[in-house]
């Protein structure tokens, strides 16, 4: 066979358990250029990225999700079995198998590795994180381990870089080697319980001394998993996340906006006055400036959700949260795809794979976009800044500390909690009724996150954004721009009236008008079904183009919707943000996730009702109050 | 190790310790799982993970806010997070 007999393998793949450091040795092996993508027909992750042989030729390598065994009790797993096998619709089986094991955890990982040996296909073992083994006093001898294995063990360090050029050149070799090998390889046929057995033997036989030091994460544990003070460090740990967020990211802000303010003077100086240039300065550069400014805010995010996640805090806070899942009928699992939907509902939905529960995972679909993601804080930072004092939240050296806007901003997100808990609970005792199910999960070791992991991590996730930013949002800035200046008005009226948009959202307007809302909001509203960050910089172009040619222009928004709105519509504003389900990603990925267009229409519905009721129940509450 | 009083499930037989009542920090030896009464995926996972008949367990961490649900359960070198419906349907004897 011809296939067979070329040199060097074209394709490799990663597998193992999770946590055995796959991803870190990943992205050490492929750099940053990785085609991150969904396998087709189901959506899991498809990581992929080149890794260059000694011999200069180039595989594709991929990063197979984390299996326990090549018996699938998730989709993550069903993925990663039928790959291996060779049986996945359109992609080939790899022609080199990887298995990449926790160095202080052979007993564990080794079990997985001797069910991918017994294939009999070309494999080789990367004993990856030999340094934290000897942070916990162990000593390995990798060539005992190859001998019992009977196949190329090459230790590993994907943190420091060690053994990544000789983990490259068993890649090579590997095919060549198994077919010299002839490829003969004992315990084939071994059930669960005897090939645990046998791996117990093996680790036992390659670990060459073991001294019992006092683990660093235990001890961490005893902290961080207290009945007490584990929850209180949790609480915490996201209050401060969420000030970080506020607070942190506002110099940068700042200067994004002047470079767009320095960009959009740039373009009035050089271009004729007339409506092209109005496109690009209040249509485009308004529309897409406004969104582009909250890019280090959902950086700041992000680099504390990969952080926790990376660190193994993540599922600290599963377990800490699972008696309160468990008591809206969830479990800890559904709260890594929740917190994950605080930045962006489109991943955590997708997170949900791992919940292995169908109605478990139906009900976490249908209350994840309910979870504050990063969409929404464009819309609260322009309305906290814009009617929120800046100052702190009563006097003394802990009151000091505390300012009112992220006081508001923190409130925002246990309003969004509290609506998905109770809309769990409800779910859970009508349409997904069944059996509580369990919650079963490996607590990974601590690490410190590593800088280059994080930067890779983020810049994927900063990237997804501006590309939104660049597509989506730009398409939506300059159709609103067309309808609100098509069909021009009649010298002496009112543009927005004689608009296109006008008269969408006089009809809008009749029935946002009982919960506070006026005519500029219902405008927004509209090219906010796209995603919910548009109503921000449709609300900047509504206000630049009713403030044409005069002083107005050069007000910053805030000051325009202060002119314009009163605090109980602010406010109004903000709850219906809490609730509406505006962003067409979170409906077409719950279309996919769910199979049909049954859960995504129902999702929809229940939303936009729950939207409506908080709206005006806050408005007119605001009102009652005087406010 | 100190003699501490073991608290078995109050209607079971004395000798029938289950992974739920064992005390933090005790290790002791699976003898026992009624695979029947879970879930088969779940009894799958739990396997997979090392929690079966023979393996040396102990429970790190029991319950948050004063429950006892869930259970941190170290097996090996490494922690399974499990609830206490998982824990009960597994005898456990005392190591020594």
């Amino acid at each position: 066979m011809s296939l067979a007999l070329r040199p060097t393998p074209r394709t490799a793949a990663l597998v193992g358990n999770p946590n055995a450091g796959k991803s870190a040795l990943f992205n050490a092996l492929t750099g940053a250029r990785q085609k991150i993508a969904n396998y087709p027909g189901v959506t899991v992750e498809r990581k992929a990225g080149r890794l260059v042989l000694p011999s200069g030729e180039v595989v594709e390598l991929t990063d197979l999700p984390g299996s326990y065994s090549l018996h699938p009790t998730s989709p993550d797993e069903e993925v990663t079995r039928s790959v291996v096998m060779g049986e996945f619709p359109g992609e080939p089986a790899p022609e080199v198998l990887v298995v990449v094991l926790d160095a202080s955890n052979l007993e564990q990982h080794l079990v997985f590795a001797l069910e991918i040996i017994a294939l009999g296909r070309p494999t080789l073992v990367a004993l990856n994180m030999l340094d934290l083994a000897e942070r916990d006093g162990l000593v390995l001898d990798p060539s005992a381990l190859s001998q019992a294995l009977g196949v190329p063990v090459i230790p590993t360090v994907a943190v420091r870089r060690r053994g990544l050029p000789e983990l490259a050149g068993a890649i090579e070799a590997a095919e060549r080697q198994a077919m010299a090998d002839g490829a003969v390889h004992r315990q084939a046929h071994l059930d669960g319980a005897e090939r645990r057995m046998e791996a117990r033997a093996i680790a036992q036989a390659s670990i060459l001394s073991e001294t019992a030091r006092h683990r660093l994460h235990s001890r961490m544990d005893d902290l961080l998993l207290h009945p007490w003070l584990g929850p209180l460090v949790l609480f915490a740990l996201l209050f401060v996340v969420f000030q970080a967020v506020f607070s942190g990211a506002a110099p940068f802000a700042n200067a994004l906006q002047a470079g767009v303010d320095f960009l959009s003077a740039a373009v009035r100086a050089r271009m004729v006055p007339g409506l092209w240039r109005d496109l690009l300065t209040d249509g485009v550069l308004a529309g897409v400036g406004a969104v582009v400014v909250f890019l280090p805010q959902i950086i700041i995010l992000f680099f504390f959700i990969l952080s926790l996640e990376a660190s193994g805090y993540m599922a600290r806070a599963a377990f800490l949260m699972d008696r309160m899942m468990a008591r809206v009928g969830l479990s800890g699992r559904s709260f890594i795809p929740l917190l994950s939907s605080f930045a962006c509902a489109v991943p955590g939905i997708m997170a949900t794979r791992s919940i292995t529960d169908a109605k478990d995972r139906l009900t976490t679909i249908l209350i994840a976009p309910l979870m504050t993601c990063s969409a929404r804080l464009p819309v609260y930072a322009v309305i906290i800044a814009a009617f929120i004092p800046h100052r702190a939240v009563g006097t003394g050296p802990i009151g000091g500390l505390i300012g009112l806007q992220g006081l508001v901003l923190f409130c925002l997100y246990v309003a969004g909690i509290i609506g998905a808990m109770a809309a769990a609970v409800v779910l859970r005792g009508t349409l997904t009724k069944g059996a509580a199910s369990g919650f079963i999960m490996e607590m990974p070791k601590y690490q410190l996150p590593r800088a280059r992991d994080l930067a890779i991590g983020l810049s994927q996730r900063a990237w997804i954004f501006l590309r939104r930013a660049g597509t989506i949002i730009f398409q939506v800035a300059v159709i609103l721009w067309l309808l609100l200046n098509f069909p021009r008005a009649e010298p002496g009226r009112d543009q927005i009236d004689a608009s296109f948009a006008g008269h969408i959202a006089n009809g809008v307007a009749v029935v946002l008008k009982p919960i506070g809302f006026n005519r500029d909001i219902a405008l927004s509203l509209i090219p906010a079904m796209a995603a919910r960050e548009v109503s921000v910089s449709s609300l900047a172009t509504t206000y630049a183009v009713a403030g044409a040619n005069e002083a107005q222009t050069s007000h910053a928004l805030g000051d325009q919707l202060k002119r314009h709105w009163t605090l109980p519509m602010a406010l109004a504003f903000l709850a219906w943000f809490v609730f509406a389900p505006q962003c067409m990603s979170t409906i077409a990925v719950t279309r996919r996730e769910t199979n049909g267009w049954k859960w995504p229409a129902f999702m929809l519905l229940y939303m936009f009702v729950l939207a409506y009721v908080a709206a005006g129940a806050t408005f007119w509450l605001a009102r009652g109050l005087g406010l | 190790m100190s003699d501490a009083p073991i608290s078995p499930a109050p209607a079971s037989p004395a000798n029938a310790l289950t992974l739920d009542y064992l005390p933090i920090g005790q290790s002791a030896c699976v003898v026992a799982v009624d695979w029947a009464r879970l879930d088969a995926d779940e009894g799958r996972r739990l396997r997979a993970l090392g929690i079966d008949v023979g393996a040396v367990v102990s429970v790190a961490h029991r319950g948050v806010f004063g429950g006892s649900d869930p259970l941190a359960v170290s097996v090996g070198r490494m922690t399974v997070a499990l609830r206490r419906a998982h824990a009960r349907v597994m005898r456990v004897e005392l190591a020594r």
